[in-house]
């Protein structure tokens, strides 16, 4: 601190020519870097409308709809996004009930054996994606218990659990406990309390994990791919077509999925700002 | 009223019981059976028995050093890059942001709403020798008609940077966030010039998240083997292609157990001695936003 105290008074003048350089460099700087991050959506979305002949969906031949039309013409990749669907709704439902308990628990109450279990969810985030699949896969080897849509089910909620349970955990702290005791002072019972006052109270954080279970499931490669057996996920069907050259399709599902992503959260932050409000 | 109170200190082991198991089941117990199976010998054919020998782990570390430390070297640069590319951005979110804050950070967050293999293959479209890029500037004649950028390194550690960028940007602009204003004014008052008052106040207050970020892009970058088998060749495999070749091509599961254990050991202490230097829950906070 002495040093900065030490130094000679400066003019203020002296500040202006960078100040004018650096005005301009760091917006231009960021909107690149955002254009870099966005630029593989963009493509994904106009090669959706490309009319390709060939196996390589990779040179623009000219606008076409024909692809949305023929949505659902190939039976496999259909099957693998039905697949991805019904596990994400599955993996959502458990992964939330389960981490929004752990959760709970961990931001409202002191008990024994608390540090390890935060540790626990620590190591589970912090763990690589392809040690967690790797592991599990050699349980399911050891014990004997064939791959398929069942294990990718468990993979996804082992790998989930923890996203709820932190996001949880910061609500329940920050809730106030008095609103508890107050809807037991005004004879609530302990279930009544618990459904309607402290989960709709939990309700913005749960929401919020349950989401990015969903997002994260739908969207795993590595976990899924180390357990998933002979069943096909949509980013696993994704992966093996990427070799042979990936159909239009593909990219219609693709920008469909991100169209309905981004609506959703848009949706969502209008609700928020105007319940803020 | 004891049965009562008793009921209620056991509630907090009730909540947490089922996650707790389900974490116990699927995650605490199959690293121990890896750890078990890395220590086994014998072929698919012949069976695996336990002979608590750690030959596969000599083995395999003699066989796939490279692989491991490229790995870890292509997981530095990544890091490196989202660092350097990302912080000024998360900077510009952070102090010049102003109402349009969170319409910039949905645009950072805007690849997570495509699939990840679906961006890096749309990178591959990008990249490829006669695609988006290379095509107008080979007929241009300003790259040779042999140049290439898919198969080498520089494609994969670009996928990486680019994949991770926003595990980067978001712990360091909640960092800056939460910096006072006043904290600036301050330093100005104190006549401290903007580049004094960067690298004296913003930059030491806005290390827990970069600490954070250097974690949620180091580890899942270094492990990671979608990009090196989309955007690489032969020349660029990461350790990730080599521990799913052995299990699924090779069958060989104690040599990929041994290779997933000394890639988890390697990550997991480093990251442990990471979080422990800087205080775990600070870097666990920040990291969950």
């Amino acid at each position: 601190m002495s040093a900065v105290l030490d130094r000679p008074v400066q003019a203020p003048q002296r500040t202006r020519h960078p100040r004018r350089w650096r005005g301009w460099l760091l917006p231009t700087w960021s909107w690149l870097v955002i254009g870099w991050l966005c630029l593989p959506i963009f493509v994904m979305i106009l090669f959706g409308f490309n009319n390709t002949q060939g196996k390589f969906n990779i040179k623009w031949q000219g606008f076409t709809l024909q692809w949305y039309r023929q949505l659902f013409t190939i039976p496999d990749l259909t099957n693998a996004l039905e697949a991805s669907l019904s596990i994400a709704v599955i993996v959502t439902v458990i992964a939330t009930i389960l981490g929004t308990l752990l959760g709970m628990a961990l931001g409202r109450y002191k008990f024994r054996g608390i540090g390890s279990v935060n540790l626990l969810l620590f190591a589970n985030i912090a763990a690589p994606e392809v040690v967690l699949g790797a592991s599990l896969l050699s349980l399911f080897l050891t014990v004997g218990i064939p791959r398929g849509y069942w294990t990718i089910v468990i993979a996804q909620v082992m790998f989930s659990i923890a996203y709820v349970a932190v996001t949880v955990r910061a609500r329940m702290a920050a809730l106030d406990p008095a609103l508890e005791e107050a809807a037991r002072d005004l004879g609530a019972n302990g279930v009544a309390t618990f459904f309607r006052v402290t989960l709709p109270l939990l309700m913005p954080g749960v929401m919020a994990g349950a989401l990015l279970t969903f997002a994260l499931s739908i969207d795993d490669y590595i976990i899924t791919s180390f357990n998933a057996g002979q069943t096909v996920t949509f980013p696993l069907w994704v992966y093996g077509a990427s070799r042979n050259g990936v159909p239009p399709q593909v990219n219609v599902m693709g920008t469909l999925i991100f169209g309905f992503g981004v609506l959703l959260a848009v949706a969502g932050a209008a609700i928020n700002r105007r319940r803020q409000a | 009223m004891t049965r009562r109170r008793l009921r209620g200190r056991l509630t907090p082991y009730w909540l947490a019981l089922p996650g707790w198991l389900w974490l116990l089941i699927f995650f605490v117990i199959p690293t121990l059976v890896m750890l078990s199976l890395s220590t086994q010998s014998g072929s698919i054919e012949t069976g695996f028995r336990q002979t608590f020998d750690v030959a596969n782990y000599s083995q395999t570390w003699s066989q796939f050093h490279v692989q491991f430390i490229r790995s870890i070297v292509y997981g530095l640069i990544a890091t490196v890059l989202c660092l350097t590319i990302g912080y000024p951005v998360a900077y510009w979110i952070a102090f010049r942001g102003g109402a349009r804050k969170s319409s910039l950070l949905f645009l950072i967050l805007l690849p997570f709403f495509v699939s990840f293999v679906i961006r890096t293959q749309s990178w591959n479209f990008i990249l490829a020798d006669n695609g988006l890029l290379l095509t107008p500037l080979k007929s241009g004649h300003l790259v040779p008609q042999d140049f290439h950028i898919l198969a080498t390194s520089t494609a994969v550690v670009g996928g990486l940077a680019y994949n991770f960028l926003p595990f980067m940007i978001l712990p360091v602009y909640v960092a800056l966030e939460r910096i006072d204003p006043a904290l600036l004014e301050a330093s100005a008052d104190l006549y401290a010039s903007r580049t004094a008052a960067f690298l004296r106040v913003v930059f030491p207050l806005s290390l827990p998240g970069v600490f954070a970020g250097v974690l949620l892009t180091f580890v899942p970058a270094a492990s990671d083997y979608v990009n090196a088998s989309i955007l690489g060749g032969a020349k660029t495999t990461m350790i990730g292609n080599i521990i799913q070749t052995e299990y699924f091509t090779n069958l060989e599961y104690n040599k990929a157990a041994a290779l997933s254990f000394i890639l988890m050991a390697a990550l997991l202490i480093g990251v442990f001695a990471y979080a422990r230097a800087l205080g775990t829950e600070d870097v666990f906070e920040v990291a969950a936003g």
